[in-house]
């Protein structure tokens, strides 16, 4: 007697069944996944508005099955901005790279946090930029090599790498920082978790939430995908540290 | 409606109310700072929004995400909030959005000064910012007309989906006059913007707006549909102002803005000593009036045309584009803030009629 | 009985999966797709206890988990 196949795990709904442009290995697409399903488990792919960085994924817009807006390099926060203001019905998210977020954008994203913005922002850390072919990024680690680091970053010229979590968690306004990774599943699991609690602070209407995931760009660190995730584990895990970096929303603060 | 007297600053702000203008996102510059600081406590009486942005930088993305909610946006900034706010300007322009932005010109280059000028005009008509677009320009002389301009301009911004400048001045910001706010705006019908607007996907197909087109075919097809709306816009949105053109006229000005106004006062001096002069107000900066200049220009009575400017000489290469050699064209303009009194203009038409009549 | 199915058009052979597995049954093929990959494929289906570890670490969503049956549910996802 046949019994019923139940599917147990499938792509989510609000990701667009293409074939994606990333390289093989790329954690972008984990990341886009992890996004997917949190607005599916929702309810909310009717409603929510993405925000494109530049980047490698400058077509994420393409891949998700929700309405989109293409940012200029950088300004994402503040595109999100005009639009949650102007329609706070919509769940707003932006999803930005290194250079994105962490070099152009700083004055975009701490604003946006700082004045509490109801809008969700994914930030992708892979210590490199991806798209314009491996240059250093504020997020590479000392002594990494890159195309503008070629002896590796020399933290004497040209200081450490940032740890946005940290200096986003020091606002008083944001209501959720967490720094996840995706390199192995368990901590996939984990990340799954973070970016539902990201986007249901924003449906419950609390005020700028924030994950950040530390990921892997094997071509431009010129290792395979399994090398990548070792060399992730091995040097960014101990300078950026995974947790939670704020969990309270200004107003439940006490005094 | 009664006559109020208002600041330019506070009048412009009203005026983008009126319009249903209730969106602004700006950050303070001087000489605009009061739009700002009045439409803080308008906006919420009106249910509308106020952001202070961090810079213009993000004002100028804060108005492209607005933009794409369908609303009307607007901002207000002066020259060097402008420039920041140019990248801004030609990614909305690609991707089709409709929003005003108010620019009361303050003298440059660089920090420059705080006082009034009208050095840009390139800034303005000419892009700004990078790629193939325009942004429509309307410049208003008095206050009663920056209101007027300020609530077509919301009107013309959704009617063609593109930017719109209400290219003011500081003198125009500061100055107090008498002014009358009409109930409504309506000249045609508009297009709904629940056709492209963003508004989360329920019950449609998903909508991406964007400025990116990897494809060459994709982007010549996007600027070309750019450049058919600014044909349209050359063919059916000039709007300008004649002052004193009679037959009897020997120099043509072309002037805008507060300085058109000075240009008038010089005019009807000059008359009183029978000197025949007249004048050529462009409203519309882009599209620029050039078919009724060439016209104006080519008559024969017309020895010469000047373009008075506060700048060094800016329009007046349109102005000479479109006299299209028929007859000599000067420039004359001071700036930094200082604006040309009525004798220096009048000295300045002297000295070109002069040199006219030696050459006989 | 749980299984996995993996779609060829989508996996880009990043063999993240192959490591993911903990029970070691999904293996590259020797051929490869239209793309130019070389596929991730299971090896021995009768092992496959339904984790979902692959599913849940394949960056194209490429591998479907299905079970009959009974199943225990190991983690929360």
């Amino acid at each position: 007697m046949a019994e019923a196949v139940k599917s147990i795990f499938k792509r989510p709904r609000a990701f667009t069944d293409v074939v994606t442009h990333y390289c093989p290995g790329c954690t972008h697409g984990i990341i886009h996944r992890l996004v997917a399903e949190a607005i599916d488990e929702l309810g909310i792919r009717e409603r929510t508005v993405g925000v494109a960085p530049v980047g490698c994924s400058v077509f994420i817009y393409n891949y998700f099955d929700t309405d989109f807006l293409e940012a200029a390099h950088g300004r994402a926060p503040a595109l999100a901005t005009g639009l949650k203001r102007t329609r706070p019905e919509l769940i707003l998210f932006t999803y930005q790279g290194d250079g994105d977020l962490a070099s152009i954008g700083t004055a975009e994203i701490i604003h946006a946090a700082n004045r509490g913005e109801k809008i969700t922002t994914i930030f992708v850390n892979n210590a490199i930029y991806g798209m314009t072919g491996g240059q250093m990024a504020p997020t590479t680690m000392p002594g990494q090599v890159t195309t503008t680091t070629p002896y590796g970053r020399d933290v004497k010229w040209i200081g450490f790498p940032i740890r946005m979590c940290e200096l986003l968690a020091t606002l008083r306004t944001p209501a959720y920082v967490e720094r996840v990774s995706v390199h192995t599943p368990h901590h996939i699991i984990n990340a799954k978790h973070a970016v539902l609690k990201a986007f249901r602070n924003q449906v419950e209407g609390k005020r700028f939430t924030f994950v950040e995931f530390l990921s892997t760009c094997p071509t431009n660190w010129g290792l395979t995908p399994r090398e990548s995730t070792a060399w992730l584990e091995k040097n960014m895990l101990p300078y950026y540290p995974l947790g939670c970096f704020k969990d309270t929303y200004y107003e439940e603060e006490p005094e | 409606m009664a006559k109020i007297l208002m600041k330019g600053n506070e009048a412009l702000g009203e005026a983008a109310i009126r319009a249903g203008g209730i969106h602004y996102f700006a950050y303070p510059i001087t000489p605009q700072s009061e739009v700002g600081e009045y439409l803080c406590k308008r906006l919420p009486e009106v249910g509308g929004t106020f952001v202070q942005a961090e810079s213009e930088v993000a004002v100028g993305n804060m108005l492209f995400g607005a933009a794409s909610s369908g609303k009307r946006v607007f901002t207000s900034s002066s020259s060097p909030g402008i420039s920041l706010m140019q990248e801004a300007i030609s990614y909305i322009a690609g991707a089709h959005l409709p929003a005003v932005f108010i620019n009361v010109v303050r003298g440059g280059p660089g920090l420059g000064g705080i006082l009034p000028a009208q050095s840009d005009y390139f800034q303005a008509t000419k892009g700004g910012g990078h790629g193939d677009y325009r942004t429509l320009v309307l410049a208003p002389s008095t206050v009663q007309e920056a209101v007027d301009l300020t609530m077509l301009a919301f009107h013309l911004a959704q009617k063609y989906r593109n930017p719109a400048m209400i290219l003011a001045d500081g003198m125009i910001g500061q100055m107090m006059e008498a002014v009358e706010f009409p109930d409504k705006y309506v000249e045609d019908e508009l297009p709904p913007t629940d056709e492209w607007a963003i508004t989360g996907c329920k019950g449609r197909e998903r909508r991406i707006i964007k400025s990116l087109f990897l494809d060459p075919v994709a982007l010549d097809k996007n600027s070309f549909e750019l450049e058919k709306k600014y044909q349209q816009m050359r063919e059916k949105e000039v709007r300008y102002e004649s002052y004193n053109i009679e037959a009897d006229n020997q120099v043509l000005l072309v002037s805008y803005g507060t300085m058109a106004r000075i240009c008038q006062t010089v005019i009807d001096e000059l008359k009183k000593k029978g000197i025949s002069v007249g004048l050529l107000r462009p409203i519309t900066l882009f599209p620029f009036p050039a078919e009724e200049l060439c016209r104006e220009a080519g008559k024969k009575n017309i020895k010469a045309v000047m373009s008075i400017e506060m700048s060094t000489g800016q329009m007046v290469e349109d102005v000479e584009r479109f006299v299209r050699g028929q007859k000599p064209v000067t420039h004359y303009g001071r700036t930094g803030g200082i604006v040309p009194s009525p004798e220096e203009v009048s000295e300045e038409i002297m000295k070109v009629l002069e040199s006219k009549k030696n050459r006989g | 009985m749980p299984g996995i199915t993996i779609d060829k058009n989508q996996c880009k052979g990043c063999e993240l999966c192959v490591n993911a597995c903990p029970q070691q049954i999904i293996s590259m093929s020797k051929e490869i797709t239209k793309r130019g990959y070389f596929y991730a494929q299971v090896h021995d289906p009768s092992r496959c206890i339904g984790c979902r570890m692959c599913a849940i670490t394949c960056p194209d969503a490429a591998i479907e988990v299905h079970s009959h049956g009974t199943m225990y549910v190991l983690f929360e996802y």
